[in-house]
């Protein structure tokens, strides 16, 4: 092998690990003692997200300790403690009651990485009602889908993306009730048919007592992609708080001193997962960066905040390396003990370069929008294989599998062997359903497992290894993206017929968004058609969904009933052989 | 070269990646990504964009000064080649 194990020994832990014994962890394991690590609401009125994060340490010294320290992008910091953060997300709470939203009913943010956005989540949950994130890099389709397929009540958003996204989508917005507006200096506002977000919760009560929720009881409804068709709403329930905490103990090392930095963003599930709920259950520090990616940036903030552990993704971690180590090395970084990353596979030179660069490895791991937390991890106390993915969580039984024919699976046994990653449903975090999209749920179970969609192998010692996806959604940047919603777009230009789209392989990215146009008659391809179809793209997809290339093609391949052959696509870009074309005609 | 060609040579890299953008908009004082719906891989791009009309060669710890279109400009302007 290449890449040679990292060993660990006592001597790397500044602290011991939660996990210390993974055998002997895995065989004790029980989610009801998992459960047990959280309050429940008094007097037996079930589980909720806002009281296992806020309202449960308000009787405790925690009160008055910093619960979430935010970064502005203009240098400011606000600082919330457990106490502030508690009766903030009552007011939010209250207001939502104001305006008549009742449990169950869909509450939205568009927003960047702003202070109202964590209270706004938690004031939702709170209010029993749903809390759905939308990433405010998408352009205005992506989110006109969105607030449709969820039947958005209210949403919450800045007057500037209101102004440049959602502003025109309203008319086709008749389901949705309010639109309330955060100020962009975070001040009032007053534009018409909108309700400002200050005043809204300066005239409310800061008490408000949570009514009884049902672990069952939805929660979040976080977006996903699939090949075909409309982006799934996986939804999510107040029991998963049980796996956002353990899995964050356990596979992230939460210590009670601990102050923590996830550069997700909560438009994403890890952002929501481990960007607000897991580090406040567990009572730490959480760190909230509004600036975008930038190395110096980034090592300041590490350096200044004392981060402890953190939380990222293989492309901002490949833009590190790429800065190099000498730009690490200007800074003071003793306070990190751990390093954790997710959103795509961490390539093992990434790995071994973080060891190199600060003296502690990446620590990659696995999950989905559909698993709600980490199911498969390297931990703090085990030996890392640069390149794979860890092994599975207590709690959680991980399989390979291959499709019987039958429509059931079975599972692959032997080391090494590549089939689909597949888990035992049955943690607190599992989506529940789709959306509105029952057949859609059904789907992605057979023979007793959840299907995944990703493939992977795993070798003899049980460590797992992604291979590839087994549809043709698209991972870049940690996003996934569905080549339907890129396509159905693309074609709603008058100059366009068909077009296929596909990730390319990228050294950053993993994969970017590239499509293949074929054009209407009486079009011919030209530098300014395309740059006008990437602009058209661009302006109703948002930048992180519109393809970085397009292509110009005269047919796109294919199957007989008239599905696109991505695949084919992708292996004429790479000049791969196109192989028996008869195996990618499979759904 | 001169400021209002390294400008323009600018403008027309940013124009490269976010076409749809109105470049004459920008505020040059304000950091682009304000102004300008562009990623991490659209401002990765803008350098090589940069790169290749240029012929300079932009090392990472330097991105942040390509942060506005003056800082651009003052950054490229620096650089020997270019001088």
């Amino acid at each position: 092998m290449a890449w040679g194990t990292i060993v660990k020994s006592k001597h790397d832990w500044a602290v011991e690990p939660n996990l210390a014994n993974y055998e002997q962890a895995r065989r004790t394991f029980s989610w009801e003692d998992a459960r047990r690590e959280l309050d429940g609401l008094p007097g037996g009125g079930g589980i909720n997200i806002a009281h296992e994060t806020v309202d449960r340490h308000i009787n405790s010294p925690l009160r008055d300790h910093l619960a979430i320290r935010w970064l502005g992008k203009n240098g400011e910091v606000w600082d919330y403690t457990y106490g502030q953060l508690r009766d903030l997300t009552n007011r939010f709470a209250n207001a939502l009651q104001d305006l008549r939203v009742n449990k169950g009913d869909r509450v939205y943010v568009l927003a960047g990485r702003i202070p109202e956005l964590y209270i706004i989540a938690l004031g939702t949950l709170k209010h029993r009602s749903v809390f759905c994130p939308l990433f405010s890099a998408f352009g205005p389709e992506p989110i006109r889908t969105r607030l449709t397929i969820g039947r958005a009540k209210v949403l919450v958003t800045t007057q500037s993306l209101y102004e440049r996204k959602v502003k025109s989508l309203r008319a086709s917005l008749p389901f949705l009730e309010h639109i309330v507006l955060i100020g962009d200096d975070h001040g009032f506002t007053n534009v018409p048919d909108t309700i400002d977000y200050r005043r809204l919760i300066e005239n409310t009560s800061n008490s408000y007592t949570i009514q009884p929720t049902d672990p069952e009881d939805m929660a979040l409804l976080h977006f996903t992609s699939g090949t075909t068709g409309a982006p799934k709403g996986a939804m999510h329930v107040h029991g998963a708080v049980v796996a956002h905490h353990i899995t964050a103990k356990l596979a992230l090392d939460f210590h009670r001193d601990d102050i923590f930095w996830c550069t997700a963003d909560p438009g994403w599930v890890t952002g929501t997962s481990y960007g607000i709920i897991a580090p406040l259950t567990s009572g730490i520090t959480s760190i909230i960066d509004e600036g975008d990616f930038d190395a110096e940036r980034w090592y300041g903030i590490l350096q200044s905040q004392k981060i402890t552990i953190w939380y990222s993704a293989p492309t901002a971690i490949r833009m590190l390396m790429k800065a190099g180590s000498d730009v690490v090395r200007k800074y003071d970084l003793r306070s990190l003990r751990f390093l954790s990353s997710v959103g795509e596979p961490l390539n093992p030179e990434a790995v071994v370069w973080s060891k190199e660069a600060f003296g502690l490895p990446f620590h990659d791991n696995w999950w989905q929008t559909e698993t709600g937390g980490i199911m498969i991890a390297n931990f703090a106390a085990m030996n890392i294989r640069p390149g794979s993915m860890g092994r599975p969580l207590p709690g959680i039984d991980a399989a390979i599998v291959r499709m019987t024919g039958d429509g059931s699976v079975e599972e692959i046994r032997e080391p090494d062997v590549q089939g689909e990653l597949a888990l035992r449903p049955g943690w607190p975090s599992m989506f529940r359903a789709y959306w509105d999209e029952p057949e859609r749920y059904k789907k992605c179970f057979a023979g007793g497992f959840y299907l995944t969609g990703d493939l992977a192998k795993r070798d003899q010692d049980g460590y797992f290894w992604f291979i590839g996806r087994k549809d043709d959604v698209i991972k870049t940047s940690g996003h996934l993206i569905g080549p339907f919603e890129v396509e159905s777009i693309l074609m709603e230009h008058k100059a366009v017929a068909e077009s296929g789209v596909i990730g390319k392989p990228d050294p950053v990215a993993l994969e970017i968004v590239k499509a293949f146009v074929v054009l209407r008659e009486g079009y011919k391809p030209s530098e300014d058609l395309r740059r006008a179809l990437l602009a058209f793209a661009r302006t109703r997809l948002g930048a992180v969904v519109a393809p970085k290339e397009i292509e110009f093609v005269t047919s796109v391949p294919r199957t007989r009933s008239g599905k696109i052959m991505r695949r084919l696509l992708k292996a004429r870009e790479l000049g791969l052989p196109e192989g028996d074309i008869s195996t990618l005609e499979a759904d | 070269m001169t400021k209002d060609k390294i400008r323009e040579t600018v403008l027309r890299a940013l124009g490269g990646v976010a076409p749809e953008a109105d470049l004459s908009q920008i505020k040059p004082d304000l950091r682009i990504r304000d102004q300008l719906d562009i990623d991490s891989m659209d401002l990765l791009n803008f350098v090589i964009g940069l790169h290749k009309e240029l012929k300079v060669d932009i090392p990472e710890a330097d991105y942040p000064r390509l942060a506005t279109l003056d800082g651009c400009i003052e950054y490229l302007a620096s650089l020997r080649d270019l001088r």
